[in-house]
């Protein structure tokens, strides 16, 4: 079972990630984007953004940085062979856009036990290089019990 | 833009193969060995190859992206993962994705739009909830 102490435990940030433009659009092509903003400069900053802006799950990839911290955290005890995606929210305060160097600040929210699984959710700030926040992201794994 | 509650939105087939969770592995950086290799599913007692989560999150919201032409008026998205996407090393899978106007509010200027994800007859999203700047 996952520690329950670990509620309300913060962790150090992640290492800066620099949003490049051809990742953009890898990751759009990936999700079958067909978006000009994720795929097009021009496109992209006709419609008033800076750049290529990502997708609208691409901050996964900075939740993932964080979380793989976590996974690595002996005191959490989470069996990353048991554990299920149960669910994702993404909280927008602006798009994502290449140039950005971000980091994600992971707290665990909440620690829950129910019918022998353990319900971890976890929120990541994602905060850019001018420590302004761009997304929150809120991710919710299920560890199953042992049987 | 103009969105009115109940109105639904063009639906979108999307064709997963193994293709493309290699893909999507390679972008998003998770290499979980479940999203590639039937021999490491089964060991774990998978039936198969599953599609990653994400990727099923990521593609749902296309629907809705195509509709308003810009990813930066997504404002707030959400899901919850019901079923897994199995993926036949032949023939893929297909999720379906259609998508509805719940609610509109004049005040914020943002309107509610749920979406439907459905493969092989299952629901795979649940609480599929999309915010958009309209």
């Amino acid at each position: 079972m996952v520690n329950p102490q670990i509620e309300g435990k913060s962790y150090p940030p992640s290492a800066p990630y620099l949003v490049g433009r051809e990742k953009i659009r890898e990751f759009a092509k990936a999700v079958f984007s067909n978006d000009p903003a994720n795929l097009d400069l021009e496109a992209a900053q006709a419609l008033g953004h800076k750049d290529l802006i990502a997708p609208p799950t691409f901050a996964v990839v900075i939740q993932e940085r964080s979380l793989s911290t976590v996974l690595a955290d002996k005191e959490a005890a989470i069996d990353f062979s048991r554990v299920v995606h149960g669910d994702q929210r993404f909280v927008h305060a602006r798009p994502i856009v290449a140039g950005d160097l971000l980091t994600g600040q992971l707290k665990v929210a909440s620690v829950k036990s129910l019918a022998g699984n353990s319900m971890v959710t976890f929120e990541t700030q994602i905060i850019d290089q001018n420590q302004t926040l761009v997304c929150t992201a809120i991710s919710t794994l299920v560890v199953r019990g042992q049987e | 833009m103009n969105l009115t509650v109940g109105q639904e939105l063009p639906t979108r087939a999307f064709v997963i193969t193994r293709d493309s969770l290699v893909r999507y592995a390679g972008a998003s950086g998770d290499f979980n060995p479940i999203h590639y290799r039937d021999d490491f599913a089964q060991s774990v007692g998978l039936q198969g190859v599953l599609a990653h989560g994400m990727l099923t999150m990521g593609l749902a919201v296309q629907t809705v992206v195509d509709f308003v032409g810009d990813s930066g008026r997504i404002l707030d998205y959400q899901v919850r993962f019901t079923k897994p996407v199995l993926v036949d090393a032949k023939t893929g899978a297909t999720v379906e994705v259609s998508a509805k106007v719940i609610e509109i509010d004049d005040d914020s200027k943002t309107a509610r739009i749920d979406l439907t994800a459905v493969c092989a007859e299952l629901t795979v999203l649940g609480k599929a909830q999309v915010r958009v700047k309209i």
